[in-house]
């Protein structure tokens, strides 16, 4: 196995007296997309800052290929950054500002045009090597800070919500061209994101944060099929997350006593024994309607209601515990004030928080 | 764009009219008299005669009054230099004080400007003076044996430039500075620019405005502030400020203060003039 381009060990950091990061650890593959999710003031912007070279951190290191540059200045990294608010440089131009890391090597200037005009043409910027920046669009200030980022091509690119400026149309474009960029030069991204379905649709792994700490790694799928925590669960599709204990087992299945009903569960290996507390995430598309099945949960209807493309119903589970169910664009025959059994399948239900919080990643 | 209504553009104009009318009368009235002054002849003990000439500029090339604008001109540039090399790092790191000792740090500087500058120049004659306490800071330091005799010397009226006009670079590059997005210098030792790298290509163009208006406000009033070299200078340094207040009050040549007035005018509109050239703004850094 290759050396990872990039690897952080035991983070940690503090701001006046307050713990911002806690053990932070991670290793990224030459050309992985990796997202930090999580919401704000969780640690993200810190961790890149820290990748950056623009903060030191308490204790841990940072790793660039193999590299310990903890304590390298952060114009003797090789990675570079683009900023939330894009710190476009105003007094200069568009080919000054992309083309200033090359300047800064003193790359002859005919290379540096080249260049410049290069990076341009990838993010479909052409021509607009006079304008300042003053004079250029938020989308198009978007792409001068990612071609200004990419043209000394770093080994990383760390983003700092790159995206979150623009309105819901152009990120939807960004996303495909920022991953298609990704791909196309094979630079490891390191994102930043607050935005769940953004880091479902570009990251090949996903690092959800909370409070400092890597709450879990993994892919896409992993994350949405098998958060490992409920806030992992609520954070990543807003799953249903409740409380129940173990009834018995039937095969593969689990069957749990759950909110005055019975509930089932795909068997984890190591399965939790029977009469033990368990705590359930099972995501609010995959709940099913039925009055007559034998495993279920007695609910009463709230609320029934469409928001963009989507039914939403709004239950209340015998114990007073909400529940949400969802489907894509079909209505279903139930009526507020209704009651009806909810089920799902034990594969589409998952057993979360069964360790300790905070994951230490093991692979590479 | 739409084009605004005749009726709202003419109630504006109404609006503004005190405002031209000011301007006419107290502004461009003086300034129009001034020019025309400079062109007439002095009579022979009072006032001006209603003939034109072209003799009062003419005089200014006499090489005692070039003298006295090269001497001006030296000592502003001295000053000026004086001035950047203080104001602009102390307002440079004036601007990167938290918040509450900025506050701090502005009312120590407006507290001695809400004095005559006048007196606290006064208190520099009591500094400088023989046996005065610098003379007896320096012997007591073992620096000097004698008394330094600095009153009514050159660096003395240095001195006094430089602390009654150093406020002014402070500010200018202090609101130049607190204007700036610090977030652009990590973003240049992001893309591999070395501290001072980055304070060159960044920060100090970014302050630049400031830096620049500092010297227009500073420049231009020490080759006219003639009580400064008067308190501080005696008789020994004649200014083109002094000369002016000389040839108005003394002389009673009207034209010819004029005329030199006109001059130094055009030198400070040329600086002006550059300062915008160089910035693109026509706003002063500073000025509130």
């Amino acid at each position: 196995m290759s050396t990872p381009i990039l690897e952080l060990h035991q983070i940690e950091k503090s701001f006046g007296g307050t713990r911002v990061l806690d053990g932070i650890c991670l290793s990224a593959a030459q050309g992985e997309f990796i997202t930090l999710l999580g919401p704000s003031g969780c640690g993200k912007t810190t961790t890149l800052r820290i990748i950056a070279g623009l903060e030191d951190p308490d204790a841990g290191q940072v790793l660039l290929e193999g590299q310990d540059v903890t304590a390298a200045p952060p114009e003797k990294r090789n990675v570079n950054t683009v900023f939330q608010n894009y710190a476009l440089f105003p007094h200069m131009t568009v080919a000054a500002n992309v083309g200033y890391s090359l300047k800064l090597k003193k790359r002859p200037r005919e290379e540096i045009a080249a260049a410049v005009a290069n990076a341009l043409a990838l993010v479909q910027l052409d021509g607009y090597e006079k304008r300042y920046p003053s004079e250029l669009s938020g989308g198009q200030r978007q792409r001068v800070a990612i071609a200004r980022a990419l043209v000394g091509r770093p080994k990383v690119l760390l983003l700092d919500e790159p995206l979150g400026a623009l309105d819901l149309q152009l990120r939807r474009q960004m996303q495909l061209e920022l991953k298609a960029l990704q791909k196309q030069l094979g630079i490891t991204f390191i994102y930043i994101t607050h935005d769940q379905e953004e880091a479902l649709n570009m990251s090949d792994r996903i690092a959800v944060m909370r409070a400092g700490r890597f709450e879990q790694i993994g892919t896409p799928a992993e994350i949405y099929d098998h958060p490992r925590t409920s806030y992992v669960a609520r954070f990543v599709g807003e799953a249903n997350v409740l409380q129940g204990t173990v009834a018995g087992r039937d095969g593969d299945v689990l069957v749990l006593d759950c909110a005055g009903g019975c509930a089932r569960v795909q068997a984890p290996k190591d399965a939790p024994a029977q009469g033990a507390p368990v705590t359930l995430a099972v995501r609010s598309e995959r709940v099913e309607f039925d009055r007559t099945s034998d495993c279920g949960l007695p609910a009463t209807v709230r609320e029934k209601r469409f928001a963009g493309g989507m039914l939403r119903i709004e239950l209340a589970l015998a114990d007073g515990t909400a529940l949400v169910a969802s489907r894509h664009g079909i209505d279903l025959p139930i009526q507020p004030g209704e009651a009806v059994r909810v089920w799902w399948q034990p594969e589409d239900a998952v057993l979360v928080d069964r360790d300790a919080p905070g994951v230490k990643e093991a692979q590479a | 764009m739409s084009k605004p209504k005749p009726r709202q553009k003419s109630s504006l104009w109404l609006t503004a009219l005190p405002l031209y009318i000011f301007t006419l009368l107290f502004v461009l009235g003086p300034l129009v008299y001034m020019v025309v002054l400079s062109f007439q002849q002095r009579a022979e003990v009072w006032g001006v005669l209603n003939e034109y000439t072209l003799d009062n500029y003419l005089n200014i090339l006499q090489p005692v009054y070039l003298n006295t604008f090269l001497q001006s001109f030296k000592l502003a540039l001295a000053s000026t230099g004086c001035i950047i090399l203080i104001g602009y790092p102390f307002g440079y790191f004036m601007a990167k004080l938290p918040g509450k000792w900025k506050g701090r740090m502005m009312l120590v500087l407006m507290v001695p400007f809400w004095t005559n500058s006048l007196i606290r120049l006064y208190g520099w004659i009591i500094i400088f003076r023989a046996n005065g306490p610098l003379d007896a800071l320096a012997m007591g330091l073992g620096l000097t044996d004698e008394p330094l005799k600095l009153l009514y010397t050159y660096p003395a009226v240095l001195v006094g430039m430089v602390y009654v006009l150093l406020e002014f670079m402070i500010l200018a590059v202090y609101s130049s500075a607190e204007k700036m997005d610090w977030g652009l210098v990590e973003a240049a030792r992001d893309l591999g620019a070395s501290p001072l790298r980055a304070f060159w290509t960044v920060t100090f163009k970014l302050t630049l405005p400031g830096l620049l208006s500092g010297v227009i406000l500073t420049f231009i009033p020490s080759m006219g502030l003639f009580f400064i070299a008067d308190i501080l200078g005696g008789n020994k340094i004649v200014l083109v400020g002094s000369l002016i207040q000389d040839q108005l009050m003394r002389a009673h040549n009207w034209p010819f203060a004029a005329a030199l007035s006109v001059i130094l005018m055009a030198m400070t509109s040329l600086m002006i003039a550059l300062y915008k050239r160089i910035t693109h703004t026509s706003e002063l850094e500073g000025i509130l």
